[in-house]
């Protein structure tokens, strides 16, 4: 176990490294000239070459990616041409916001996904595996923010029930102290403001999650019918055990594994997701951030963010894999 | 070897699946949105009642009625024609995205699993590292680097749905090398180009045909989203799906129309290509279908 544990590790390494050069690259090789967009128009040659010498522009490629690696490294990504804030610093603050909505969007999906999957897999090819198959099929044909939008006209403008904006009501002044709005809002001790930062995150962790609340429905659907088949079910129900007990002792114990993979491999969707649903919804996350740094050329920030991403989902995809292995031994030896 | 008498085997093998392709219900239904989507956009010239780019200021904003089937927008031009022109941007750059995509990727692919050894494992660390970068993000930054426009999207789109075909690819090639026909052409002497072109390549195809149907869906979600994140092609003239929803989504209360239509033009092209990859994936290999 050890050992895979450690092979899976190394092996994330060099994606990290490969993706640190390419983004490295893509910086450098970016139209333009950060020493020109520091200083705008106003930029003489020797200005320019002095922000050149002071960002190390004035050194050999390797030399400079070297220093980049060097600071990566200490946790240093950069900071931002815009407010001249580290990028580090803002992520801390925007980074819990983007939690909370993925981790929203993925109570939906595997709260609401594994549940209909099973549903569906009851009476395959019924009509509520009918219906459950194209509900999935609206789930990935549909993009975040049409849905979001529609979401927000139907019960935040018509029917008045759910807030549409940002992760809590500005006017009930909770102070930040995670920066995670839920828990904040729990530490400001009014049940009031835990009710609407809850009403807050309900819209966006749907139009977050409907992709992969339809993967996640059919990939247990699959998986269920797929064990069900197999033959030492066919021994459980012959032995005359309730439906319930084999269908949660000897389908569901192995139709997981699948659906545990598939959701690990969601979170890269549900971060790519954020990007949408932060700018229909307004939340001050990591995503909007990509956006509005990419209106306004702050490369920098772009690039970190899509390393730190990339990361997230490299650590997370890790676990998923440590964790099957764990689950299924049969992957540890192959 | 089979390939050889390719007019003759193939279409045994073809005209099963298509034969099985039109009784397949959902799969005709998704032919039927793709054929609505593909006739908006080829025919948006001579259907469009009205110029797409030309507005009346003073019909800003009115609901459907009978002479703006869909309503007008803020500049008043008529919502039906936009999104009749927006058909036609977004099959052009879907269509040529994915078509990108396949060919960066069936090169990688074809590659790296041609060649197998040490090509095969740096391309394969390549793949892994475009893949780590989750779905619309690595187009969103290769637009913020190659800048905006028509190209660049396609281009963006493209490059980031190679690693999956390259990787599709690889696998198939990599379980047929050791089929018995790749055996026995290798045992006739047949060059390694020759069997990896005429023999190999052929038989792995289809499941990448089935991936870029699939991928058709998501290339026009991602060019909406490019657009509606401000990185579509940037030319106010052109109509584009995505960006017609990010001008009106301050108008939501007044004209959700305005989201509604070019909303539904998305998702009903992208049900028509789901419906259709899914329907050719069971009618290449029926042995999928439940």
């Amino acid at each position: 176990m050890l050992r895979f544990i450690v092979r899976r590790i190394l092996g994330a390494i060099p994606v990290l490294f490969g993706l640190s050069v390419i983004l490295f690259l893509f910086l450098r090789l970016l139209p333009g000239d950060p020493a020109i967009a520091i200083l705008g128009q106003h930029a003489t040659p020797e200005l320019v070459a002095q922000i050149h010498a002071a960002l190390g522009l004035d050194k050999p490629m390797y030399v400079q990616y070297l220093n980049y690696m060097g600071q990566l490294l200490q946790g240093n990504f950069g900071s931002s041409f815009i407010d001249g804030r580290a990028v580090v610093d803002t992520f801390a603050l925007r980074f819990p916001v983007t939690i909370e909505l993925t981790i929203g969007a993925l109570i939906f999906a595997v709260g609401l996904g594994i549940p209909l999957g099973r549903l569906a897999a009851r009476h395959p090819n019924g009509w509520i595996d009918g219906l459950v198959t194209v509900l999935s099929l609206f789930g990935i044909s549909i993009p975040i923010f049409v849905l979001g939008y529609t979401l927000v006209y139907i019960f935040g403008v018509e029917l008045h029930w759910l807030p549409s904006f940002g992760p809590i009501d500005p006017r009930l002044n909770v102070q930040p102290v995670t920066h995670l709005p839920i828990i904040d809002a729990v530490l400001s001790g009014k049940p009031g403001n835990v009710v609407d930062a809850f009403a807050h995150l309900v819209l966006p962790a749907i139009a977050l999650g409907s992709i992969p609340l339809a993967i996640v429905t059919r990939i247990t659907r699959a998986s269920v019918i797929d064990v069900s088949n197999e033959d030492y079910v066919r021994t459980a129900r012959a032995k005359g055990l309730t439906n319930r007990r084999v269908d949660d002792r000897h389908i569901m114990r192995n139709a997981w594994l699948p659906v545990i993979t598939v959701i690990g491999l969601q979170v890269g969707s549900l971060l790519a997701g954020a990007v949408l649903t932060e700018t229909v919804f307004n939340w001050p996350g990591v995503g909007s951030w990509v956006v509005t740094s990419i209106q306004n050329h702050d490369y920098i920030v772009v690039q970190s963010l899509i390393l730190i991403f990339a990361t997230i989902f490299l650590v997370v995809n890790l676990v998923v894999d440590i964790g099957y292995a764990f689950l299924n031994p049969r992957i540890r030896y192959s | 070897m089979v390939i050889r008498a390719a007019p003759r085997a193939s279409r045994g093998l073809w005209r099963d699946a298509l034969s099985r392709l039109f009784r397949n219900g959902p799969a005709i239904l998704g032919l039927i949105f793709i054929a609505i989507f593909v006739v908006g956009a080829v025919l948006a010239p001579i259907i469009a009642p009205y110029d797409p780019t030309v507005g009346t200021l003073a019909l800003s904003r009115h609901g459907p009625n009978l002479t703006h089937l869909m309503g007008t927008d803020l500049l008043g031009r008529d919502e039906f024609s936009r999104v009749l022109y927006g058909a036609r941007i977004s099959l052009v750059v879907g269509v040529v995205a994915v078509a990108f995509g396949l060919v960066f990727g069936t090169a990688i692919g074809a590659i790296a699993g041609g060649m197998g050894g040490k090509v095969d494992t740096v391309l394969m660390r390549v793949t892994d590292v475009l893949l780590a970068v989750p779905g619309i993000l690595l187009a969103i930054g290769i637009v913020a680097w190659l800048g905006q426009g028509q190209i660049q999207i396609m281009l963006a789109v493209g490059i980031s749905y190679a690693p999956i075909f390259a990787r599709l690819l690889r696998g198939s090639l990599l379980a047929l090398r050791e089929a018995d026909f790749a055996t026995a052409a290798r045992a006739e002497g047949a060059t390694p180009a020759r069997i990896l072109l005429r023999h190999l390549m052929p038989n792995a195809l289809t499941p990448l045909i089935v991936q870029a149907t699939l991928a058709l869906a998501t290339a026009i979600i991602d060019v909406a989203g490019l657009g509606f994140l401000g990185l579509g092609p940037g030319d106010p003239r052109a109509p584009e799906w995505g960006e017609m929803l990010t001008d009106s989504a301050r108008f939501l209360q007044n004209a959700p129309y305005l989201i509604l239509f070019p909303g539904a033009a998305i998702v009903v092209s992208a049900i028509g290509f789901n419906l259709l990859g899914d329907g050719l994936r069971e009618a290449i290999d029926p042995r999928l279908k439940r």
